[in-house]
C-alpha cells in the first residue's frame, strides 16, 4: 500500500523545517544590524526608509545575543541545504506526480462558492475531505509556499549577495534593486512565518500525534 | 501547560544545540566550508573579471554614509589633513620585484578609472557613489608581483577598538578591473569619514573589505602570520567572513 507521504516528501519536510527555522532566526539577528528597509538600489539613512522594523529580542535570534558575524555564518551555511533541497523536491514532485495530483489546481476549483465552502468547513474544524488528498485551501497554501515564497527566499537572497550580481544583474533588476530585494526577502520571510503559524495550529487541531507520526513513518492513504 | 513546557524545552534545547555546534571546531570548519562554496560558486558563475553594474550620476546617494572608522586619531593625520595630504605616502611592497613609494601626485598622474558603483555594508544598507583612482593592477604590475604571491594585504593608518585596521583579498579580486585605489568621491578629494586620502574599492564584496586611510599595499604568500592571521581586522577581532561577497 502506498504511504500517505512519500519518503522524499518526509525527508524534505523535516530538513526544510530545520533550514527554515535556522535561516529565519539567524535572519532576525542579521536584521538587528540595520533595522531600516528601503526600495530601489540604495538607502542608508532612516529618512530614506519605507519602514523601520523592531529590534528582535535575543530569544528569537541565532545566536541568542547580538553577533552579526555568527548570524551570517548560520545563514550562509543553511542557505545551501535549503536551496538544494527545494530544487530536488520540485524536481521530485514534477516527476512522481505529487505536484500534478495534490497541489495543482484546475480553473473549476477557483469558484467563489467552492472556496467559501472550504473556508466554512475549516472554521468548523472539519478537516475531512473525500477523494482528493488536499482541499482547495490546502492546495492554495502549499502552492504559494512551494511556488512563490520559498523560491522568492532563495532568489532574493541571491540578489542581496554582491558576489552574485556580476553573474546575474538581471536578478537584482527583477526585484527592483538590491534594497528592494532585501525588503522583499524580509517580507517573504514573514509570509513563511504566517504559513508556519497556521500550519502548526492546524496540525494541533487535527490530531497532532497521528499527523506527526505520518510525516515520520509515511502513514497510510 | 505541559505542552507549553515541552515547546519551551525544545526551543531551549535547539538554541543550546546551535550554540554548541557554533563553538565547536567541526562547526567552525563547516561554516568555513560553506563560505568557500559560495566563493567558488560566485567565481564559477561570474568569472574572474565579471563586472558589477555601474550607475548614472543622478542615482548617486545624497550623503555617502561614513561607518566603522570615520577618522584617524593621530597628530600626524590631523597635520596631513590640514595640508591636503601633500606628504602622504603609499608603499607597494612585499613579494614584488621593485617596491614603490608613491605620493598623492604620483597617484593622480597615473591613468584613472572613474566608476559609479553601489557600496553594500554588511549591516544591510547601500549607498551609491562615484569613485576615481588608478586600478590596483596598474600598481601591482609596476612593482612586478612575484609568482609566489597569493594575496594582497592593505595596510591602513586607522585603529578601531584598539587594533590596527587592515584587509586582504586574493589575486583574482586584486586584478579585477573595478578594483581601484580611490582618491576621489563624487569628483572631490575623499572626505575624511570615507577614508581620506586613499581607500580601496573591492566592488564585488561588502564594505568592510574596502579599507580606508590606505598607507601600504603588500603582496604576500600566506595570511597566517599577519596580525591575527585571518586576513582582516573584522575577521580577526569579530569572526567576520573573509570572503564578503555573500
Amino acid at each position: 500500500m502506498k504511504p500517505k507521504h512519500s519518503l522524499i516528501t518526509r525527508i524534505w519536510h523535516w530538513l526544510n523545517a530545520l533550514c527554515v527555522i535556522v535561516l529565519f532566526m539567524s535572519g532576525l539577528g542579521i536584521s538587528n544590524a540595520h533595522r531600516y528597509l528601503y526600495w530601489g538600489n540604495k538607502g542608508s539613512e532612516p529618512s530614506e526608509a519605507w519602514t523601520a522594523v523592531m529590534r528582535f529580542p535575543d530569544w528569537a535570534t541565532i545566536p541568542g545575543h547580538y553577533n552579526l558575524a555568527l548570524s551570517r555564518d548560520w545563514h550562509i551555511l543553511m542557505a545551501w541545504p535549503f536551496a538544494i533541497a527545494l530544487m530536488i523536491m520540485w524536481a521530485a514532485m514534477l516527476v512522481n506526480g505529487h505536484f500534478w495530483r495534490d497541489l495543482h489546481t484546475s480553473i473549476s476549483e477557483w469558484k467563489p462558492a467552492a472556496i467559501w465552502h472550504d473556508v466554512v468547513e475549516h472554521l468548523k474544524l472539519n478537516f475531512e475531505h473525500e477523494g482528493a488528498k488536499h482541499n482547495f485551501l490546502q492546495k492554495l497554501a502549499y502552492g504559494l509556499v512551494f511556488g512563490v515564497f520559498l523560491p522568492i527566499m532563495v532568489f532574493s537572497g541571491m540578489a542581496i549577495s554582491p558576489g552574485i550580481e556580476p553573474a546575474a544583474p538581471w536578478l537584482v533588476e527583477a526585484f527592483g534593486g538590491r534594497q528592494s530585494a532585501r525588503s522583499i526577502h524580509f517580507l517573504a520571510a514573514w509570509g513563511l512565518f504566517a504559513f508556519f503559524a497556521i500550519h502548526i495550529v492546524l496540525v494541533l487541531l487535527s490530531g497532532p500525534v497521528k499527523q506527526i507520526r505520518d510525516m515520520i513513518t509515511g502513514g497510510q492513504q | 501547560m505541559k505542552r507549553r513546557n515541552l515547546i519551551a524545552g525544545a526551543a531551549g534545547l535547539f538554541a543550546a544545540g546551535c550554540a554548541k555546534m557554533a563553538d565547536s571546531k567541526a562547526g567552525q570548519s563547516l561554516f568555513d566550508l560553506a563560505e568557500n562554496w559560495h566563493l567558488k560558486a560566485h567565481r564559477a558563475l561570474a568569472g574572474k573579471q565579471g563586472l558589477v553594474p555601474e550607475y548614472t550620476r543622478d542615482e548617486i546617494s545624497p550623503v555617502f554614509k561614513g561607518n566603522g572608522s570615520v577618522t584617524v586619531d593621530s597628530d600626524y593625520y590631523r597635520a596631513q589633513l590640514a595640508m591636503g595630504f601633500s606628504d602622504w605616502r603609499l608603499m607597494v611592497g612585499g613579494l614584488v620585484k621593485t617596491p614603490l613609494i608613491l605620493n598623492m601626485d604620483n597617484i593622480r598622474k597615473l591613468p584613472q578609472r572613474t566608476q559609479i558603483t553601489r557600496h553594500d555594508c554588511v549591516e544591510g544598507w547601500s549607498a551609491i557613489g562615484e569613485w576615481t583612482g588608478p586600478q590596483l593592477s596598474l600598481l601591482l604590475d609596476a612593482a612586478g608581483v612575484l609568482p609566489e604571491a597569493n594575496f594582497i594585504v592593505f595596510r591602513c593608518a586607522d585603529t578601531l577598538y584598539g587594533h590596527k585596521y587592515y584587509e586582504s583579498i586574493d589575486m583574482v579580486d586584486a586584478y579585477h578591473p573595478q578594483t581601484i585605489v580611490a582618491h576621489q568621491l563624487n569628483g572631490e578629494p575623499l572626505p575624511e569619514k570615507n577614508g581620506a586620502p586613499l581607500r580601496m574599492r573591492i566592488e564585488r564584496q561588502l564594505g568592510y573589505k574596502h579599507p580606508k586611510y590606505l598607507t601600504g599595499i603588500e603582496a604576500v604568500s600566506s595570511l597566517d602570520d599577519i596580525e591575527g592571521g585571518k586576513g582582516g581586522f573584522w575577521e580577526d577581532q569579530y569572526g567576520y567572513q573573509w570572503y564578503a561577497g555573500i
